[in-house]
């Protein structure tokens, strides 16, 4: 099953919204809510990045009965060292977006940390595309 | 409905009279956790997904919404009659009336003993502090309102971990006066505990608590009932004899307790108060993506103003607000000489403060089996392409979306929308007769014929 997902840069109030959905739908699929709190938040972080970093994206959400694949395209600056965007603390956010509560450059550890197989491929000045996989079952990790 | 095989025996205190119900859908809309569908023009609640917050009790324009209650005559089997009051029982009284006045009238009614609720909120804070250095679990959500556990249970079932396993001051004074009068010399089957409830949600706890084996309150009276009575005993001139029997636990901070951020102002770190059903719902949906972290405390009540806002309060809530806040300040005057002693001994906090564990009984999942699951949701989205989106209720189901998951957990037909059936009847795929015979197994037979007694109609008030 899929779910398509577009999305707006620079538009913080919605930021959030398709992470809040995906949720839902994952508790009327009965999946295990440790697994699928997992989902929920390296969802919402990838989608605050396009909202904070990107000018527009597409989250799309392929749900089967194994695992749940999310891909995150956006059209933006990219990332041009993606190991040093990686890294906690690191932070290219200006202050308007940090005094809003955003950027404090966990975004990307922390997907990483909760998604099972998350992969990053960006073209500088084009955009950037986050794979994340999530296993259904805990165990199949 | 769905969930079909989940906690049949789970008490509601809401229910509805047939016989006044005429299923115009207003309980159905405002219902937070899609509890109600209409079927044969009356009201129908979901005993798995009502969570006894009173929306429905509140937007019913014909009263049809029954709050259950025990019998007042149940009191007078006991030799000793307490009556645990809370202190918006006083609150919605005009301020000339005096609390001493009130004491009196509910003895005249027949209680012997006469106690507010929040008197021990002392012990339930030595339980809350407890409960905070020992558990980890951020944030922390209060267990005063049950309205609010139940909806943790069935809506947010990842979060009843973060329910602080406090025992409200209801379950706390009552088994505090229990232990109290005991001691006292009284037989424990002479006692009667009688609590005077503002909502339905306290009932279902009391009758059928979570957390907790069995209540201490023998039984339950509402408030909207005695207050009448209060009010008729004021009128009349009566002789008294002998002052019911009190104590003077009270202090402004139970004063204030029952009221929006009575309990927030107590707590340590971060914390936020949020009343009313909707908020809760609207900021709980953001909690579990973790989008507000580093909350220590939450204070969440179902009622607009807490309890000066529950269902069985009859005087109005923001002057019920006001009272009690006048109230407190005049305590707090008093309280500033240091005499007063808060509740202790007779109850041992680390024994009875706590509440046992608390499980979640999610509702909305559409099989226990994920591919069954899967199949379902993609039915379910293929159904949203045709209905229209218009969430106006006419099939019996509060929305498009709930009447496609009704229809594809079977409990439901497709042609319950009325604008397919249009298009069926259209396309002779159903006969005129059939459309009719559904029309009138959701909205009764009756539904269509004239009929004037009805609100804006000729004969409204008949
Ligand atoms: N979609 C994106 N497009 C462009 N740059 C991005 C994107 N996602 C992340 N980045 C870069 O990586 C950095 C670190 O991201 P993250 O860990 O989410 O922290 P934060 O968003 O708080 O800055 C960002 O500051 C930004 O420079
Ligand atoms: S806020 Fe108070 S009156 Fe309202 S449901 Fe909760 S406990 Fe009852
Ligand atoms: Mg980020």
């Amino acid at each position: 099953m899929q779910f398509r997902h577009k999305i707006a840069g620079g538009d913080f109030a919605k930021a959030g919204n398709v992470a809040s959905s995906l949720k839902k739908v994952l508790r009327q699929l009965n999946i295990d809510h440790t697994v699928s709190k997992r989902i929920v938040i390296a969802l919402y972080e990838g989608e605050v990045n396009v909202v904070a970093h990107a000018y527009s994206g597409v989250i799309e959400v392929e749900i089967d009965e194994e695992k749940v694949k999310i891909n995150i395209t956006d059209k933006g600056p990219g990332i041009i060292d993606i190991e040093k965007a990686m890294k906690e603390g690191y932070s290219t956010a200006t202050s308007q977006v940090r005094e809003m509560g955003f950027g404090a450059g966990m975004g990307l550890s922390n997907m990483k940390k909760n998604s099972d197989l998350m992969k990053i491929s960006s073209v500088p000045g084009e955009g950037t595309i986050v794979e994340l996989l999530n296993y259904i079952r805990p165990d199949a990790r | 409905m769905q969930d079909k095989n989940q906690n049949r025996d789970f008490h509601h205190a809401l229910n509805v009279h047939n016989d006044l119900c005429i299923g115009c859908t207003h309980c159905m809309s405002v219902c937070p956790t899609q509890a109600i569908r209409i079927r044969n023009g009356k009201a129908i609640i979901s005993a798995n997904r009502c969570v006894d917050c009173g929306e429905c009790y509140k937007a019913c324009p014909v009263s049809a919404i029954d709050v259950e209650q025990d019998d007042l005559e149940m009191i007078f089997r006991f030799p000793v009659r307490v009556i645990l009051i809370p202190s918006v029982l006083i609150g919605q009284f005009p301020r000339k009336i005096m609390a001493t006045s009130i004491y009196s009238a509910l003895k005249e009614i027949g209680f012997t003993h006469i106690y507010e609720v929040e008197n021990t909120v002392d012990m339930v804070l030595e339980a809350n502090r407890k409960y905070m250095l020992e558990k980890k679990e951020r944030p922390l959500i209060s267990s005063y309102c049950p309205a609010i556990i139940r909806l943790i249970q069935v809506k947010y079932p990842s979060l009843v971990d973060n329910i602080m396993k406090v025992n409200p001051p209801i379950d706390m004074s009552a088994m505090y006066y229990r232990e109290k009068l005991k001691s006292s010399g009284i037989p424990e089957e002479q006692i009667g505990l009688f609590y005077a409830t503002p909502c339905a949600a306290k009932i279902a706890a009391i009758k059928s608590p979570v957390g907790e084996i069995e209540s201490a309150v023998t039984g339950v009276i509402n408030m909207n009932f005695l207050y009448n009575r209060i009010l008729k005993y004021l009128q009349r001139k009566y002789t008294e004899t002998e002052p019911p029997q009190t104590d003077d636990l009270l202090s402004s901070k139970g004063i204030l307790w029952s009221l929006t951020r009575g309990e927030l102002v107590h707590s340590n770190g971060r914390a936020l108060a949020i009343d009313g059903i909707k908020n809760v719902n609207e900021f709980l949906d953001n909690i579990e993506n973790e989008k507000f972290d580093k909350i220590d405390f939450l204070e969440l009540r179902a009622c607009d103003e807490s309890c000066a806002g529950g269902i069985l309060i009859s005087g109005n809530r923001f002057l019920t607000v006001e009272r009690l806040k006048n109230r407190a300040a005049e305590y707090r005057a008093r309280e500033d000489d240091q005499s007063r002693k808060p509740a202790e001994g007779f109850l041992s906090v680390n024994e009875h403060g706590f509440l046992g564990n608390i499980g979640a009984r999610p509702i909305g999942k559409l099989d226990e089996d994920i591919s069954t699951a899967l199949k379902k949701m993609e039915r379910k989205r293929r159904l949203m392409c045709y209905l229209p989106g218009f969430d106006c209720a006419a099939c019996g189901a509060p929305d498009c979306q709930t009447l496609a998951e009704d229809v594809v957990q079977g409990d439901a037909h497709i042609s319950n929308c009325i604008f397919l059936q249009q298009q069926m009847t259209k396309q002779n795929l159903l006969s005129q007769e059939q459309a009719m015979r559904i029309t009138g197994s959701i909205w009764g037979k009756e539904r269509l014929e004239k009929n004037c007694n009805k609100l804006g109609a000729e004969d409204e008030n008949n």
